[in-house]
């Protein structure tokens, strides 16, 4: 194998390929990426045997070939390459070493066969459509925050993407929670997406998969079967296994009889809990709102080391409220909020609140109240 | 050279018998005098207890251990040539000594000796830190004006004493931290008195497996293995930040334990770190419905421990030993600490569920560390177990009523598995 490769083409190929790479594992061929140049075009594979993902980029293919290489080792030679460089890449299968040149620098680094690279077995997916990237970009960047890291119930590590009912007809909906709060976002059903199986998809996917997204123009080609899903675009292609599990009837966990509206900016609000968090250094901060008519009072007291308190304005015309949160969920959640004021519905302070944005119902919050 | 005669306590040139006692056992190290962290380690403490209270056992092989599927709890010097040891499996310390004379152990009788011991290192010093029944740290600095005499012939004194007023012996470690104190108690037992000073440390330690390190144990020691770290020489080629990057925050203990350094105080109060309870089976099971029982009456007995210190925890640890002996243990951190039965049970079967190992098993055990007060624990409910409440409720309710009537006043059905 022989190619030529400018640099920021090889830099962007090698980087997805090297994160998808464990730091950590036992099988040595898992830390190599497996080059392929045929045609006019290079791939970079990489996998951890759960997330495979395949880069094509333009190349100049002197002799085609293929071999494989470690993964993190390739990507720092490159990001340290001068950019705009020319990058020739030489495999010997004599010597079993690949070449990396450029100018006067040259790399000789260690092979493994490129039999011996675990490629993941294609399936047939029951589902494959077309969904825009900031259509995608919001439903998992708005929910992925909830996810659970908690390994005892693995089947809340992932975000369960699936299609439901709605007011409006039938969603693309991502939902995700750890117990403590609940993230549930809709968007419009993409054009043949309604057959599409449940699927919970895997936290460090979803990490990957965010890189995918960048392009506001972009489609990506989705593909969904019981045990797959596959992001693609025409240089990228994501595969990766679903957690294996079933996700909880999350439609009993979001409250309907929620009557206690406060209405509050957003902004405001999370930099206030923000500032009355900081005198708190437990690891799980507690702030309490107290609700008084138009008026919420945000309160965190720490025994050792401090108190705190501010008042913001809002709109609440119910009768008086005290309930207590952790500081960092209110937070997330409130950060979640981009275009609205943000709306809190209240029950008591032992029932779980709904936050929303606005009146929009196509992205709900739920989070569990603390003590305090 | 300092030296003094540990039989009649008298000061002596460095020589080989005592020349007012005629005794052989002259101790000398050139820091003798100025040394005052010391361990005291009991020596074979039950059996000696057994053995003073019935002297026909005096020349046999004597083993501490309890019942039919114990362990060796304790063994006498004649059981330990042997072969016996401490933990071992009480069918195969038969098979390596016959005719040894098992006896169940008689907790009450040694809680009584220990006491015993222990009033007689509060007349030397208060900086005394238990780690069991027989053994403790004691930290004599500054105690030589008080009682007239280096803290080595205080210690002498104090074994002595227990020799003659309870029949139990011990070794003595001394030596400059707790670390080192507690490497020398081991170093020539039975009846031992041994001293690492400063000047010796780090040529004392090179050699010596890292095993010595309280704390490294077989996964530790694996894990150091592969770095290509099997003596303190070993050790000390590493940087600080390299150990710490690659062991963590046990790393940093490692860098100074390298050099000897240890900084840890001789604590009479240390607080706890864990609680935890485990069963022994009377017959090996497989059963997970037998093992949820076990569960859950053992969630119950560290959630009362938990509750009357006012504790509560933030890891959980399910611990299984299977019939061949081997251990393995689960243990997941939560997010909201718990003192609660009902937390502790579902976390633990949680993990039970999570074993691929079908058994059987012989033992079984739950704990509850990362302790935090317990006005810190269990602030918030399960989105997904709306029920947790109402059972958190119910658990606070059956306590009231078991602090009034007894604790077999309200059990739960599951706890009769």
């Amino acid at each position: 194998m022989k190619i030529s490769i400018e640099r920021s083409a090889l830099l962007k190929a090698v980087a997805q390929a090297q994160s998808v790479v464990e730091r950590r594992n036992t099988i040595p061929i898992l830390a190599n990426v497996l080059i392929e140049a045929e045609g006019d075009s290079v791939t970079f594979r990489a996998t951890d045997l759960d997330i495979e993902v395949v880069d094509r980029a333009p190349a100049m293919v002197e002799r085609a070939g293929a071999t494989t290489v470690a993964a993190t080792t390739l990507h720092e030679i490159v990001r340290k390459l001068p950019d705009g460089a020319l990058v020739t890449v030489t495999a010997d299968p004599a010597s079993g070493r690949l070449t990396v040149e450029t100018g006067r620098t040259t790399f000789s680094l260690a092979t493994l066969p490129k039999e011996d690279f675990p490629v993941m077995a294609s399936s047939e997916y029951a589902s494959n459509f077309s969904a825009p990237a900031p259509l995608l970009r919001r439903l998992f960047d708005k929910s992925k925050f909830a996810v659970s890291t908690e390994e005892t119930r693995y089947y809340l590590n992932g975000v369960y993407m699936h299609v439901s009912d709605s007011e409006d007809g039938k969603v693309l909906r991502c939902v995700a929670t750890d117990g403590h709060r609940l993230a549930r976002i809709d968007a419009d059903l993409p054009d043949g997406a309604v057959e599409m199986p449940g699927v919970i998809v895997p936290r460090k996917t979803v990490g990957e998969l965010r890189k995918l997204l960048e392009d506001d123009e972009a489609q990506i080609a989705v593909s969904v079967s019981e045990t797959k899903v596959r992001f693609a675009t025409p240089a990228i292609t994501l595969t990766s296994k679903v957690i294996d599990g079933t996700f909880p009837d999350y439609s009993r966990v979001i409250p309907q009889g929620n009557t206690r509206r406060l209405e509050v900016d957003a902004t405001e609000f999370a930099q206030a809990v923000d500032r009355v968090a900081t005198v708190s250094s437990e690891r799980s901060r507690a702030v309490k709102l107290q609700l008084d008519e138009d008026r919420l009072t945000l309160s965190v007291n720490a025994p050792d080391s401090g108190a705190a308190e501010e008042e913001l304005a809002v709109a609440y015309a119910d009768e008086r409220l005290e309930i207590g949160f952790n500081a960092k969920y209110l937070l997330e959640i409130a950060s979640q909020v981009d275009r609205e004021n943000a709306v809190f519905m209240f029950n008591s302070s032992g029932d779980p609140t709904l936050m929303r944005e606005g009146n929009d119902l196509s992205a709900v919050y739920v989070v569990m109240p603390m003590r305090v | 050279m300092p030296a003094f005669c540990r039989s009649c306590l008298t000061r002596v040139p460095k020589q080989r018998r005592c020349p007012s006692c005629g005794s052989p056992r002259i101790l000398d190290h050139p820091e003798l005098f100025d040394l005052s962290i010391a361990h005291m380690d009991c020596d074979a403490f039950y059996a000696s207890v057994e053995k003073r209270d019935n002297p026909e056992l005096a020349d046999k092989p004597v083993i501490i251990g309890g019942g039919r599927r114990g362990v060796v709890s304790t063994a006498c010097y004649v059981a330990r040539i042997r072969g016996v040891r401490s933990a071992m499996p009480m069918f195969q310390a038969l098979k390596l000594c016959p005719d040894a004379v098992v006896i169940k152990p008689r907790m009450s009788v040694y809680v009584e000796v220990s006491r015993a011991i222990r009033a007689m290192m509060e007349d030397l010093t208060p900086a005394i830190q238990p780690l069991s029944l027989d053994e403790a740290f004691l930290d004599l600095t500054g105690t030589e004006k008080l009682h007239g005499a280096p803290p080595a012939i205080v210690l002498a004194g104090l074994v002595n004493r227990m020799h003659r007023e309870l029949g139990v012996t011990g070794s003595i470690g001394l030596s400059h931290n707790k670390f080192l104190a507690k490497v020398a108690s081991d170093l020539d037992k039975p009846r031992g008195f041994s001293v690492i000073g400063q000047a010796e440390t780090m040529d004392f330690l090179a050699d010596k497996p890292v095993g010595l390190i309280w704390g490294v144990g077989q996964a530790s020691g694996a894990a150091l293995e592969t770095a290509g770290i099997r003596t303190f020489t070993d050790l000390r080629r590493w940087e600080h930040r390299d150990l710490v990057a690659r062991f963590g925050s046990m790393g940093d203990r490692l860098y100074h334990l390298a050099r000897g350094e240890d900084r840890r105080k001789v604590n009479a109060h240390e607080p706890i770190k864990s609680i935890s309870h485990e069963t022994t089976f009377f017959e090996d099971t497989a059963d997970r419905e037998i093992l949820d029982g076990h569960i859950w009456r053992l969630a119950e007995k560290v959630s009362a421990r938990a509750k009357a210190r006012e504790l509560a925890g933030r890891v959980v640890t399910l611990k299984l030993k299977r019939a061949d002996h081997r251990a393995l243990s689960r243990r997941v951190a939560l997010r909201d600490a718990t003192q609660l039965a009902d937390r502790l049970y579902r976390t633990a079967r949680g993990l039970l569920d999570q074993v691929s190992d079908e058994g059987p098993f012989r033992l079984i055990g739950c704990g509850l560390s990362e302790l935090c007060p317990a006005a810190q624990a269990d602030l918030s409910g399960d989105l997904l177990d709306p029920q947790a409440g109402q059972r958190a409720g119910a658990e606070r309710a059956a306590d009231k009523i078991r602090a009034r009537f007894g604790t077999d006043a309200i059990v739960k059905g599951r706890a009769l598995r």
